[in-house]
């Protein structure tokens, strides 16, 4: 099992040069086939995971969940998929049409390029470049584009509505979350990946950046919810107030690209927060059997994802006014002190250690205080509202 | 550089490739019978009144704008968090100030009522 698994990749293309092909061609037909495999990835963990999120919400709801198709239900995403793709597809009259159909396209599109950077193991990554957490925000943002060029397009004032929201929503919650997704470069001193995930490497899992800055880490897991479209953030689809947002007017196929962008978002999401804050591909023996890596990587994005998944299945959706005054007033001012703090206690100059208890101890009191002036502030604003009615309990 | 960005450039082809793909089986297998109903704008039952492209809140306009700003900002703190190692005080004073600046701007349009959502 000892081995390094890009020595495979580096025989494949010894095999390719050897059987008379230029290292150019090689280069390229190794790709192609790095390329595909990432896409065969994505498309499995989808169907995986669309099948493991309804059995989950189905249980959390006390139902059972997809459990017809093949055991346990495992073939119903594959069946869903079959039945959309012999969906008729209807495109709105005096609908933009190039933006129409091309929307689908750039939502699932955005989601596969951010596979590109997601390191599965040491080494096993797509293309590990230096700037790699710079990449998926931009990506992130191509996302965000795809769902409002489906609101604007859709000619229905629903949709647009939605696409207003994704504007409102995404944009502002994407401020956040790059400033939580920079505190870990800072302290790593890379934007590389697998940088940033050997950087967590020491003293055996206190080297987590969870341990070091849990606010950040909070910060992260609350603009995710946001950016993933989830509950308690799922404000650009809310399906009692706009319907469905941005995707009304889609049917057939074209319905379930944006369903599998959403679902495969919240694994990059997952994916990315395991790299950044809960030490990637690290644990015990993974130096001795690289191969552990991929076993570790997925474990973590895979509580991630449950974590996600309770929480869409759990709680009520909030206000846009709430939310957006959640976003500028509390998250925003709250990850520019964390970085100020953090940029000044790294130029202190300290042993590691200090470094990272007093970044620890500045998270800390930066949560604490913000809870504290939020819970201030609530008393004061209109929000805080008394129970106008009080139910009389029956004594028994 | 070729090496690290050959991935990216062939996966974005793919990428890009894949649902177009799969919405032309689609097209091969589905029904293709539209009628106007079928084409309206869906809504309450009633047709839509007026233009669906209407105007629409400044509000959104005002987040968007900060938003700019914002990112923009993250987008220059990245390559100083890289560098964070090798720049000297002066710099890391540079980017205190940066970041005190902007957050003057986010008082500024807190105290304005701009990020109010009416």
């Amino acid at each position: 099992m000892n081995i390094d698994l890009r020595v495979i990749g580096e025989a494949f293309h010894q095999f390719l040069i050897n059987i008379g092909l230029t290292s150019g061609q090689a280069s390229l037909i190794d790709w192609i086939f790095g390329a595909l495999i990432l896409l065969v990835i994505f498309i499995v963990l989808a169907i995986l995971l669309i099948w493991f999120e309804r059995k989950l919400a189905g249980r959390v709801q006390d139902r059972l969940g997809p459990n017809r198709v093949g055991p346990f239900g495992l073939i119903q995403p594959i069946a869903d998929t079959l039945k959309l793709f012999t969906k008729e597809d209807i495109t709105p009259a005096g609908a933009d049409r190039i933006t129409f159909n091309l929307a689908p396209t750039l939502a699932v599109f955005s989601i596969v390029m951010a596979f590109a950077v997601i390191p599965f193991a040491d080494k096993v990554i797509g293309t590990d470049i230096n700037v790699g957490v710079v990449y998926l925000m931009a990506f992130a943002s191509v996302s965000s584009m795809s769902l409002l060029m489906a609101g604007w397009a859709s000619n229905n004032k629903y949709a647009l509505l939605g696409g207003f929201r994704v504007v409102a929503q995404l944009m502002s919650y994407e401020i956040p979350m790059a400033f939580a997704m920079l505190l870990p470069v800072l302290l790593a001193g890379t934007m590389r990946m697998n940088g940033l995930v050997e950087a967590q490497g020491q003293f055996f899992g206190l080297g987590w950046n969870i341990w070091i800055m849990p606010a950040a880490f909070i910060i992260y897991l609350t603009t995710a919810l946001a950016e993933g479209e989830r509950a308690p953030f799922d404000l650009l689809e809310a399906e009692s107030e706009i319907v469905a947002g941005y995707n009304i007017e889609y049917s057939g196929l074209k319905f379930a690209w944006f369903y599998l962008a959403f679902f495969m978002n919240t694994w990059v999401l997952s994916a990315v927060a395991t790299t950044l804050f809960l030490g990637g591909w690290q644990g015990p023996f993974v130096s001795q059997v690289p191969a552990l890596g991929v076993v570790y990587f997925l474990g973590k994005t895979i509580i991630m994802f449950v974590i996600f998944a309770w929480i869409r299945a759990t709680f009520p959706r909030l206000r846009i006014d709430q939310m957006m005054s959640f976003c500028w007033k509390v998250l925003v001012p709250m990850v520019l002190v964390l970085f100020l703090l953090t940029a000044i206690i790294l130029k202190l100059g300290l042993p590691t250690i200090a470094v990272w208890l007093l970044i620890l101890l500045s998270n800390v009191a930066v949560f604490v205080i913000a809870l504290w002036l939020l819970g201030k502030g609530l008393e004061k604003s209109k929000w805080a509202s008394k129970r106008l009615f009080t139910p009389e309990i029956p004594r028994l | 550089m070729l090496d690290q960005y050959g991935l990216i450039g062939v996966l974005a082809i793919i990428a890009f490739l894949f649902p177009f793909v799969g919405v032309g089986i689609a097209w091969m297998l589905r029904p293709k019978r539209p009628d106007p109903i079928k084409k309206s704008t869906y809504e309450c039952g009633i047709e839509t009144i007026g233009d669906a492209w209407v105007q629409f809140r400044a509000q959104y306009y005002l987040i968007a704008l900060i938003f700019v700003i914002f990112d923009i900002e993250v987008i220059f703190l990245f390559p100083f968090a890289v560098a964070f190692e090798q720049v000297g005080l002066f710099a890391v004073f540079e980017a205190i100030l940066f970041v005190v600046i902007l957050a003057g701007g986010l008082i500024y349009a807190w105290k304005k009522n701009a990020l109010e959502w009416q």
